[in-house]
């Protein structure tokens, strides 16, 4: 894993209160729950990716391999603390399915999304060519990222399925709160961090 | 040069202990009692001096003890020998392995072809039914033989799956791990369905005798090697026996006759006949019974222990299994997971269906050796 994911994991794993019941959605090789472990925390970690289970078992995290898009009925309502969503609801099919999927396994989450409307990307797009960045570092013919969406695009999405946005965290392109973030965050923020609240 | 004893545990041979007696006698869950009960088993590897290094393997319906290294003589290894021996993912470098020959089974293991020592003769259908926790009673009674109180892990696939499954339900402070592979926490009615037309042809075989075949010097050969060919169907998938098979001839070219034409007809009938070699047709009876009432999680309080002491699992399960799909695999982590109990779940890739679990393939062993490295980093 990347430094600069490791800082976005960081960020997430400080924000999640200790003795918590986590379920990571695209977990990877199991990073941020064992950071969590470090806190008291337990959970379960999602991915498809084979050597991504093996080494997150290795490391002593419990791996469920499921698709987000399909199989997250397999989860209880309400069965978890939080669920993070992290760099992961680009790519799934579903975007809108899987919020409220999460909203139903736990009241509170952390989602964290690339902004396709970062000014590197505008400039991008008007110079005639699709966006590449550190957070979209992909050729549109090869990419796992299926939707691209900025800020004021997503957040209509979390009000819409009954999920209060408590806190919005704008990243730089190495996965850190940015400075400006809050100021022109659509402009400025490479990526964006919403710690959200479903309504029950 | 490579030989067969490379990464093999070696040499082995079958001991038996007897684990239960006239003074000491098994209770079984239907409160019926076996005064003698023996046991065969293998062990390989070495127990540790904190003796907390014991894994427990669990066979299948019709396994037994031997489940690596070679026989004297023999050239075959034991059914799990890929996965079970030096440097192999059951590592016995790491770890002292047992396994045992199941309770009603006929490879050692006290059964219903055993004599009755009231009578002096076969038990036959005299022998009590049985349940996954008779099994498990039998199993943990051998552990305390050994002098092992508790398993680091237990692990089995298919019915082995499910005998670990109900030792984590009923004694979790005896496990530390359990892998679950291509099990069931209930079989489906399809699943019954085979099973019961499997004993329906050893029952219906004249040579039978109401069970007391072994007393009258008969036995239901024909019934007990349809019932295997039958269930050696759902063991593959169709992907499988079409790889293996397709529809070549078993000599040349297809000649149009009631015989062994095709070589997937060859194949049955040569499955059926080694089975019948080894095997007993009240074993399979017995067993297979056991396989269709078992539903551990039916009791609202099945998972109290449990939850009192945690036993971290795996799951796994074969994407072309259609004895045991994945949906079975599936509803034993909801049951776990959904009790908040440490779970993880793999669908393993495998063109094989159910008997991928017997089968050398890279991303199951990879996982099932993650989950075991890591529970040997635990213990120290």
């Amino acid at each position: 894993m990347t430094p600069k994911a490791r800082r976005d994991l960081w960020l997430i794993s400080t924000l999640i209160p200790e003795g918590s019941r986590v379920l990571d959605l695209g977990c990877g090789d199991g990073e941020l729950l064992r950071l969590l472990q470090r806190k008291g925390c337990s959970g379960t970690g999602v991915d498809m990716s084979p050597s991504n289970l093996v080494a997150a078992m290795r490391s002593g995290v419990d791996v469920i391999q499921l698709d987000l898009d399909r199989q997250l009925g397999e989860f209880a309502d309400d069965s978890y603390d939080v669920v993070v969503l992290s760099r992961t609801l680009q790519t799934v099919r579903h975007p809108r399915h899987v919020l409220q999927e999460i909203g139903r396994i736990a009241v509170h989450s952390l989602v964290s999304m690339p902004n396709f409307a970062h000014w590197r990307n505008r400039l991008r797009l008007l110079s005639g060519r699709m966006p590449m960045s550190k957070d979209l570092p992909f050729e549109w013919y090869d990419t796992p990222n299926l939707h691209h969406s900025s800020l004021p695009d997503l957040e209509p999405l979390f009000s819409g399925l009954g999920m209060v946005i408590d806190t919005r965290i704008p990243l730089d392109a190495s996965g850190r709160p940015h400075r400006l973030g809050n100021l022109a965050p659509n402009l400025v923020a490479s990526s964006s961090l919403y710690l959200l609240h479903a309504r029950r | 040069m490579t030989t067969h004893l490379d990464r093999s545990v070696g040499l082995v041979t079958t001991r038996t202990a007897r684990v239960f007696d006239d003074a000491h006698p098994l209770t079984l869950r239907s409160g019926a009692t076996l005064g003698q009960v023996d046991v065969a088993y293998e062990t390989y590897g070495t127990l540790n001096h904190a003796r907390d290094n014991a894994v427990f393997i669990c066979h299948a319906l019709t396994g037994d003890a031997h489940a690596a290294g070679f026989h004297d003589g023999d050239t075959k290894p034991g059914w799990w020998d890929t996965i079970i021996g030096p440097g192999k993912p059951i590592d016995t470098g790491t770890w002292y392995v047992v396994c045992a020959n199941l309770l009603g089974g006929c490879q050692g293991t006290t059964g219903p072809s055993s004599t009755n020592p009231t009578t002096g003769e076969p038990y036959g259908l005299d022998f009590p039914l049985l349940d996954m926790g008779d099994f498990v009673e039998v199993h943990r009674a051998l552990g305390r033989h050994l002098g092992i109180d508790r398993f680091a892990a237990v692990v089995g696939g298919s019915l082995g799956g499910m005998q670990a499954l109900q030792w984590a339900i009923d004694h979790p402070s005896e496990v530390g791990r359990a892998i679950i592979i291509a099990a069931s926490s209930r079989l489906t009615a399809q699943n019954i369905a085979f099973s019961a037309v499997g004993r329906q042809a050893i029952m219906r075989d004249g040579d039978f005798r109401e069970g007391r075949f072994l007393t009258e010097g008969t036995a239901p050969r024909r019934g007990l090697a349809v019932a295997r060919m039958m269930a050696h169907i759902t063991y593959l998938s169709e992907t499988g026996f079409e790889e293996k098979f397709g529809r070549s001839a078993q000599r040349g070219e297809l000649t149009k006759n009631f015989g062994v034409d095709f070589a997937i007809e060859s194949y049955l009938e040569h499955q059926g006949e080694r089975f019948l070699s080894r095997f007993d047709a009240l074993s399979y009876l017995y067993l297979t019974r056991v396989m269709d009432y078992f539903d551990p999680f039916a009791d609202p309080q099945a998972l109290d222990a449990l939850l009192d002491d945690p036993v971290r699992f795996l799951v796994l399960s074969f994407d072309t299994d259609w004895r045991f799909s994945t949906e079975h695999s599936r509803r034993i982590v909801r049951h776990l997971e959904g009790a908040r109990l440490p779970t993880s779940f793999r669908e393993i890739h495998s063109a094989w269906g159910h008997d991928s679990f017997l089968l050398d393939i890279p991303d199951y062993h990879a996982t099932v050796r993650a989950f075991l490295e890591r529970a040997a980093e635990d213990l120290s």
